[in-house]
């Protein structure tokens, strides 16, 4: 029982890494090459969603409507480049932090505006319904393997997009350091463009990805957000392996400690305590997680600059 | 060795003895708004709004403290305001409702929190910082939303307020206005004793080269620390204010969102001059109250569907304005009451 617990556990908990990736290797980049805090990357995860719940419905398909969300996605990401955040990268964090903060204020709004406040859903597309038997009557939806698959070939994607391509091994000059990759005759502003858009999409589609299994709400980025920051702080900010290992990190220590900090108190305190402690305690591990991680190394496990 | 730190102060005298009647003119205004309160004709209405901009004002003020005269970027602030309302709540439900025994409680948590939290925080830089301070509030947060005892995500409605030695004398809410503008008045003197003292001024020194202030022989940890610990024990007494005033606590009370307000809050009023964050906080909470009737006025062409719908949705107006207001007014209300002086 419990070890089948923990392998179902375990795919969550790797699915949610993954889509917590998606998320934070856009706001690592934008972070890191930019030395921009974008609060607004969560709205973005919310558009996605909101887009595919809209586009899907319009043209009776997720595939289509993937298709067509993706590509407004990344314009929408351009569009408040050029509106927002072009005026902010040369103010500090603080400035930075309030603006996009006004951001999330108007779109979380401006979402209920368009589309009500009420939570949509977005139906499972028809090939990935169902279930498969991954063990001995042990069913798992497909939908959720689905998303494991394309998290991976996302990852896959970036590694080799940042590690064997000219625009990818510039981004990683621009983490380590801007100003010389200016120097050099790159058009910086160009290179923030094309890695801020990209953050975007890849925001837009992690929240595609999960509308078919959560609600598609107003605010649903707003959460999602601070974890992007806790595994983009921890993996060490502009670092796209360190945001892969920590989203995992994250994803799995967050949701098999959700069910099993109950289960492991109980060895030392008696049940009733061990139940309350262990759901009190259970959602603070990332971020004790995170404190300890920053405690032995202020910079996060795989620090860029310098 | 002070004379060595005395010697940066930011603002020129000519203009800091104009900008110190200020904070003089805006007590003076507190401690006559109940008058006019009466006045009114809704004077409970009145009275509760100006009782929550004194209570956010003090709470923003603890932030400008580290905030304007430290560069300590919290983004965890509002984790204070859950501990002092929580120590309201926790010790209400357990029969304990004197305030000589909640205050110091409250007090004394958040001192123990800033402490440890600060310890680490403190270790970290920049970006690290604002996500470490973020990342301690959300773990209090959850915390509290898991309290099932003490209405876990829900909250908590309390009897009634605090009593005072045995007797309930914050019931009457011109007693309770009083006691707010106590606290925030006796706050402020506090904190503009702090920054005037050498403490602040290597605190200052700190904010404005920390590698120069080491070599001077002052260790910055120890004094951002304190400054940090002070800060929070003031944002816990605007918790306890806060749990009193609405007569209920709930999680919802630190949310990383009520964090960045608070730090709005001090960007629109002025970093770094104490008086600025309270006109900050009450600019902040005044156009949250009243945004939705200026549209409503401001959009009398429009027809009535629209209009009901701008009014609605006004945080769509409130959002824009943030970010034009970061954008473009540098140096928040005490800048740009400072400005015509320069010319």
């Amino acid at each position: 029982m419990t070890a089948t617990l923990l392998l179902i556990q375990t795919l969550n908990g790797l699915q949610f890494g993954l889509i917590l990736f998606l998320i934070a290797a856009g706001l690592t980049l934008v972070f890191g090459v930019m030395d921009f805090i974008n609060l607004a990357h969560g709205v973005q995860y919310m558009i996605g969603a909101y887009l595919i719940a809209a586009f899907s419905a319009w043209t009776g398909g997720f595939g289509w409507g993937l298709v067509l969300a993706l590509p407004t996605a990344l314009a929408f990401g351009l569009l408040l480049e050029v509106l927002v955040f072009r005026h902010l990268y040369e103010r500090d964090h603080l400035d930075q932090v309030l603006a996009t903060f006004g951001v999330i204020l108007f779109l979380n709004q401006g979402v209920k505006f368009v589309w009500g406040a009420a939570p949509l859903s977005v139906p499972v597309p028809d090939i990935l319904s169902g279930s498969v038997e991954i063990a001995d009557g042990l069913l798992y939806p497909v939908y959720r393997l689905a998303i494991i698959a394309a998290g991976l070939l996302v990852a896959a994607l970036l590694y080799v997009l940042v590690n064997f391509t000219r625009v990818g091994m510039l981004v990683r000059a621009g983490a380590t350091n801007p100003q010389m990759v200016s120097a050099l005759g790159v058009n910086i502003k160009r290179l923030f463009m094309i890695v801020f858009g990209f953050g975007a999409m890849l925001a837009g589609f992690a929240g595609a990805m999960v509308a078919p299994i959560l609600s598609v709400q107003p605010g649903m980025g707003d959460n999602i957000l601070i974890l992007a920051f806790v595994v983009i702080v921890i993996g060490g900010i502009g670092s796209i392996r360190g945001a892969f290992l920590a989203a995992l990190l994250i994803g799995l220590v967050d949701t098999i400690g959700r069910s099993f900090a109950p289960n492991l108190l109980r060895l030392v305190l008696d049940p009733s305590a061990a139940s309350q402690t262990g759901r009190a305690i259970a959602p603070m591990l990332i971020y004790i997680f995170m404190a300890g991680v920053l405690f032995f190394r202020p910079s996060g496990l795989f620090p860029v600059k310098r | 060795m002070t004379e060595l730190t005395g010697t940066q102060t930011a603002p020129a005298p000519s203009s800091s003895m104009r900008i110190d009647s200020i904070p003089l003119v805006l007590f003076a205004a507190f401690a006559a708004a109940p008058l006019l309160a009466s006045a009114s004709g809704a004077e409970g209405y009145v009275l509760s709004l100006l009782t929550r901009i004194m209570i956010f004002g003090l709470a923003a003020m603890s932030l400008d403290l580290i905030l304007g005269y430290g560069a300590l970027v919290s983004f965890g602030h509002a984790a204070f305001l859950g501990i002092g309302a929580y120590a309201v709540g926790i010790l209400a439900s357990h029969g304990i409702e004197d305030a000589l025994i909640q205050i110091p409680a409250a007090l004394g948590a958040s001192a123990l929190f800033a402490l440890v939290t600060g310890a680490i925080s403190l270790r970290t830089k920049g970006v690290y910082f604002i996500m470490i301070t973020l990342a301690f509030a959300q773990m209090l947060f959850f915390l509290a939303t898991s309290l099932a005892p003490y209405g876990g995500d829900d909250g908590l409605t309390l009897p009634n307020r605090s009593l005072i030695a045995g007797a309930g004398l914050l019931e009457n809410d011109y007693a309770f206005y009083a006691a707010t503008l106590l606290c925030l008045i006796g706050a402020y003197l506090l904190s503009r004793a702090i920054v005037t003292s050498r403490f602040g001024r290597v605190l200052r020194g700190t904010k404005e080269n920390a590698v120069r202030m080491e070599a001077v022989g002052f260790q910055p940890f120890r004094f951002q620390l304190a400054a940090y610990v002070i800060s929070g024990m003031m944002a816990g007494l605007a918790g306890w204010l806060m749990a009193n005033q609405a007569e209920f606590i709930s999680p919802a009370f630190m949310t990383w969102q009520r964090s960045g307000e608070l730090i709005f809050m001090v960007v629109l009023g002025g970093l770094g001059s104490l008086h600025g964050a309270i006109i900050g906080a009450a600019a902040f909470l005044l156009l949250e109250e009243f945004l939705p009737e200026i549209l409503h006025a401001a959009s009398f062409l429009l027809n009535d569907d629209i209009r009901s719908r701008l009014t609605e949705n006004w945080q769509m107006v409130f959002g824009p304005l943030l970010i034009l207001i970061v954008l473009f007014a540098r140096g928040g209300i005490m800048g740009l009451l400072r400005r015509p002086h320069h010319g």
